[in-house]
This record gives C-alpha cells, sequence and structure tokens, in this order.
C-alpha cells in the first residue's frame, strides 16, 4: 500500500469529527475536556452536543476522575488533553481510578513526541507510551495515520475497557484509505518482505516505508509492519518476522528502551532470538521545527536505511 | 431501601459498626482503626437512613451512590455493608488476609457495595462529579454522597473537583468531611492546617454544614439540609474525633493505621459496649 492521494492531514483531526459520528450513531459518549479541545479536536463535538461536553478548566486529574465517574454510571467516556499530560500528570489518577477497575475510560492524547516542534521539551511526549504501557489492562495505540486514527478511536468506543491513543499535531500524507480496516492488537503489513523487517507506529511508519523502498533499490527486501497497537501487543506478528526475515529494527517517536523497541525485544528474546537494532530517541530534544528535529535527533528514513544494513550484518553472528 | 427507624436503633448500628471494625483490624493487625471509628455516625446515617439503596440489588442504576474517598478507611466501610446486608458477617475476619473478598484499600467488584476502586487519596471526589453529571444527563435522580478525610483535603485534586462541583450547581452530591483534626503522622492543624474548610468551600460555590459529626440526629438534619439545597452542592463538615468510641484510641495519630494487641481489643470492645 502506498501514500493515498488525500490531502494530509494530523491523526488528531481525527477525534472531534468521529466522536460526532459515533453519537450519531447512537452510541453513549460523553466527552471531558481540560481546555484542551481546540487543539486535540474534542471540541467539535461541544458545537454538536454541549449537554454531553464537560470541561473541568486546566485541571487534568480531575479531568480522568470525572471520566471514571461518568464511565461507572455506564458511559463512554472519552477525555482528551496533551500526551505530556495524560498520563505525566494523571498517572495515579488513571493507574487507580481507570486502569484497576477496567473502566470505559477513553484517553486519546494528542500533540505526542517531538514533533510538536517549536514549544520544546516540557511539550514533547517522549514517555508517555511507556507510562501507559506499564498499566496492566489498558489498550495502547498510536495510529499511522488520520484514516487509522478515526478507526481506532471507533474501536475503543466500541471495545469496553480502558483505551489510550497517541494522537500527533503534524500533518502527514495518508498512508490509507478508507478500504482499510484497523484490527486491535493486530500488526499491519504494509510491505512484504524477507531479508529485515522493520516495526513501526505512529509517526515512523512513514519513514519505515520510505526506508523499505529506499532499500528494495539496493535489492534489499524489507518486511514493514505498522505496530499500531502496542497493548495487546500481536506477538505473533514479531516472532514471525524474527523467523522469517532473521532481523528486525524497530522505529518509534518515542525513548528507545522502554517502549515499542523494548516491548518487541521481549517478544523476540523469549521466543526467537534475533539481532535488533532500534530507532527512536535517547533523550529529550529541544525547540525547532519538526522536520529539523527529526532530522537532528534520528527519526528519519535515512537513520532506519542506515540501522537495517547494520542489523543484516549481524545476522547470523551470535 | 434499608431503613431503620429510630435514633436508638441507629446507635445500636453504630455500636456494632464499632466492634466490627475492632475485629477487623485485630485479626490484620494492620488496617485503619482512627479514621474509621470517627466516621462510624457517618455512614450509619447514610446507609441506614438516608440512602436509597438494596443490597439485593446492588448495582441498580437509580441507587444512591456512597463513595469513600479516603479508601483506606476500610472497616467502617465493610462494618456498614455487612450490616446493610451487602456480605454475611462472617466474612470480616478475613479483612486483608490471602484470597478474601475485603481487600485492604477498597476495590470495586470484590464485595457488593463497593462503589469505587480508591486508596490513592484525593480521587473520590472527581468520580462522585462523574456520577453527579451522568445522574443530571440521564434525568436520574439518584444522589451521590463522598466521603474525604481532613488530612485529605490537602491533596490539591481536591481543589479542582471542589471548582468543578461548584461550576456544575451539582445539587445531587452531597460531600462529608469527617473533620477528625488527625492525618497520618500528626495534627492536621500542625502539618498543613486547612483553616476556614467551610468560607473556602463556599467560596467555591458549595453550601456549607458543620455539625458534630457523632450526633447522628445532627447528620440527618445536615443530610436533609443538603437535600433540601438546590443549584449548588453540600458539602457537610462533620467535626469528629479520631479513634471515637476507644479511649486509648482518641485523637492519637498513633491508632491511624495499626491494629491493636488482644488484651487492647478486648479493652476496645467493653468500652463500645453491645
Amino acid at each position: 500500500m502506498t501514500t493515498t492521494s488525500a490531502p494530509p492531514a494530523a491523526t488528531r483531526e481525527a477525534l472531534g469529527r468521529t466522536l460526532v459520528k459515533l453519537r450519531n450513531d447512537g452510541l453513549d459518549i460523553v466527552v471531558v475536556d481540560a481546555d484542551l479541545g481546540n487543539s486535540t479536536t474534542a471540541r467539535k463535538f461541544r458545537d454538536e452536543f454541549p449537554d454531553r461536553f464537560f470541561t473541568v478548566g486546566i485541571a487534568e486529574q480531575n479531568m480522568i476522575g470525572v471520566a471514571a465517574g461518568l464511565a461507572a454510571a455506564g458511559k463512554i467516556a472519552f477525555c482528551s488533553t496533551f500526551s505530556v499530560f495524560m498520563p505525566g500528570r494523571c498517572f495515579d489518577q488513571i493507574r487507580v481510578g481507570v486502569a484497576q477497575p477496567q473502566l470505559n475510560v477513553k484517553m486519546v492524547a494528542s500533540h505526542a513526541g517531538i514533533s510538536v516542534g517549536e514549544d520544546g521539551i516540557s511539550a514533547q511526549a517522549i514517555e508517555d507510551l511507556a507510562l501507559m504501557c506499564s498499566l496492566p489492562g489498558v489498550n495502547v495505540i498510536g495510529p499511522a495515520d488520520v484514516v487509522e486514527a478515526e478507526q481506532a478511536i471507533e474501536v475503543a468506543a466500541r471495545t469496553p475497557g480502558p483505551f489510550y491513543i497517541r494522537t500527533g499535531r503534524s500533518k502527514l500524507p495518508q498512508i490509507y484509505d478508507e478500504s482499510y480496516r484497523f484490527e486491535l492488537g493486530k500488526a499491519h503489513v504494509l510491505r512484504p518482505g524477507g531479508d529485515a523487517t522493520i516495526i513501526a507506529n505512529g509517526l515512523l511508519v512513514h519513514a519505515a516505508v520510505e526506508a523499505a523502498d529506499t532499500l528494495s533499490q539496493d535489492g534489499i527486501d524489507c518486511r514493514v509492519l505498522n505496530m499500531a497497537t502496542l497493548r495487546p501487543l500481536d506477538e505473533g506478528a514479531i516472532v514471525a518476522a524474527a523467523r522469517e526475515t532473521g532481523c528486525i529494527v524497530t522505529a518509534e517517536e518515542h525513548l528507545i528502551g522502554t517502549g515499542l523497541s523494548a516491548m518487541v525485544s521481549q517478544v523476540v528474546t523469549a521466543n526467537a532470538p534475533v539481532p535488533m537494532n532500534a530507532v527512536g530517541l535517547t533523550g529529550y530534544a529541544e525547540s525547532g521545527k519538526s522536520n529539523e528535529l527529526l532530522e537532528k535527533y534520528g527519526l528519519t528514513a535515512s537513520d532506519i536505511v542506515r540501522e537495517v544494513k547494520a542489523v543484516i550484518e549481524r545476522k547470523g553472528q551470535s | 431501601m434499608v431503613a431503620t427507624e429510630t435514633t436508638e436503633e441507629l446507635a445500636a448500628k453504630a455500636r456494632r459498626i464499632r466492634r466490627h471494625i475492632i475485629t477487623m483490624v485485630t485479626e490484620a493487625q494492620s488496617g485503619h482503626p482512627g479514621g474509621s471509628l470517627s466516621s462510624v455516625e457517618i455512614l450509619t446515617a447514610l446507609f441506614f437512613r438516608v440512602m436509597q439503596h438494596d443490597p439485593s440489588n446492588a448495582a441498580d442504576p437509580d441507587r444512591d451512590r456512597f463513595v469513600l474517598s479516603k479508601g483506606h478507611c476500610t472497616p467502617v466501610y465493610y462494618g456498614a455493608l455487612t450490616e446493610a446486608g451487602y456480605f454475611p458477617v462472617e466474612e470480616i475476619v478475613t479483612f486483608r488476609q490471602l484470597n478474601s473478598r475485603l481487600q485492604g484499600h477498597s476495590k470495586v467488584g470484590t464485595v457488593p457495595g463497593v462503589e469505587m476502586s480508591a486508596g490513592s487519596l484525593g480521587q473520590g471526589l472527581s468520580y462522585s462529579i462523574g456520577q453527579a453529571l451522568a445522574a443530571r444527563l440521564d434525568g436520574r435522580d439518584y444522589r451521590t454522597f463522598c466521603l474525604l478525610g481532613d488530612g485529605e483535603c490537602q491533596e490539591g485534586s481536591n481543589w479542582e473537583a471542589f471548582m468543578s462541583a461548584g461550576f456544575y450547581e451539582l445539587d445531587n452530591l452531597c460531600a462529608i468531611i469527617d473533620r477528625n483534626g488527625v492525618q497520618n503522622d500528626w495534627f492536621v492543624d500542625e502539618t498543613m492546617p486547612l483553616g476556614a474548610l467551610d468560607a473556602k468551600l463556599e467560596a467555591f460555590g458549595w453550601h456549607a454544614v458543620t455539625v458534630d459529626g457523632h450526633d447522628i440526629d445532627a447528620l440527618l438534619a445536615a443530610f436533609d439540609e443538603a437535600q433540601r439545597t438546590k443549584g449548588c452542592p453540600t458539602v457537610i463538615i462533620a467535626r469528629t474525633v479520631k479513634g471515637k468510641g476507644v479511649s486509648f484510641m482518641e485523637n492519637d495519630p498513633a491508632w491511624h493505621g495499626k491494629g491493636p494487641s488482644p488484651e487492647q481489643a478486648e479493652q476496645a470492645l467493653a468500652e463500645i459496649g453491645e
């Protein structure tokens, strides 16, 4: 599958309009907001259903608690803020108030990663997936484009239990068209291939596809998996990739060793040990334009190409 | 509905709940007797007079909600629940033991009647606001009661919640603050004083009532006033004594979170009476 002809869109744009659609479909959705509804696009829901939209002001901990109470009373409770705040400021509320009782709270967190850009490191969530994946029973999804984000939000709304969905600020080309069907807990094979596997999520799926195209010109046949769901993790796809391609590179807009790379490594070492390299962040970044930051901090297609070539060199070595 | 008619019968319920508290923390040799004993009359009034609830239909969507925000005070909670008939009284000796339904801090999905998973302070009021907003949205007339500790009010998240409950004018919500004046380490006033809670909460849009939290008639009057107060939530500031009813536990921070020896338990039960 290649990039569609649809105009570029940010994954965050999926939220408000999808919630409106789902409410129009009859789902018992309510939204709790903490003064970032314009940015996360949740505020679109308020325009249509003001009696179902509750703002708590700049008070994220209260947002989670109110959403938990609404969920316990039978509602499908969505809440949204930036991904730095969702687990960062509310971790205890999410842990005790949502994850432990397995409440129907859907946390959609936008402006993830360094691609948020100029605000700098306080606004750049590079730890959120690690925090959310540390909570048993929370479904965690990092969609690659706006189509996948819309479908992930719909799946979250229709599936009981807690969800964390990570969206971004930057406009991206669309990978998927309307024929795509997101499946919770299933990796999506974007490129077949037998020489190596790139496992990516979110923004880095785009770079992974570009890297695979570049590598094919060098005669390297690279499998690309979009691992949009981190919890529950598609262990079968990971084990198959290890066995069938013999090496893996993970690519994520997140700290290495705590998110996708760590989770894939655990599955690989337990089931089918093969060489692995990781593309991702090793520390905090800085202010700058999105593309400048991705370049400086090593989150581009050429970084993936380099790591794939390096990991292939290690195949068969013990 | 569980309704106990006379003040004398309510006082007898309160004594039984106090005995259950002592039994639980003695068997477990852990748990929180101080803040449980201070809130006995509050739960007695709620579970046996004020709240509309049916232990045989604990998931009734129209039930009144009791949310224990000070989630470590499970002894008084389980004491009230078993007295109301939510689970057999024989089970209280399993409190905090392996494989027990009576978890140390309250957890939903264990015994019926436990409304919220708690134990980390400063979360119950937000949860209660969600319940109250859902009632309003669905046109249900259930009420939500949330019990907080006074030490707990040092948690900043409560003030986010106080602010929003006032803004949303949630007159189907009633918070009760167990103003026993003692927290984990020491006295509240010497740790981080809360000052004029009534004035603070009135400034946040609440109707505030201060009562003697061990006077059941006064509590019933306050709950009645809360029910009649429209256009804003009500907070009942219940002046209580931590460890109330057991002389050596009263107002002693050491009895925040530990179980008594068998001899001390015997004395405690004797003081409480049948």
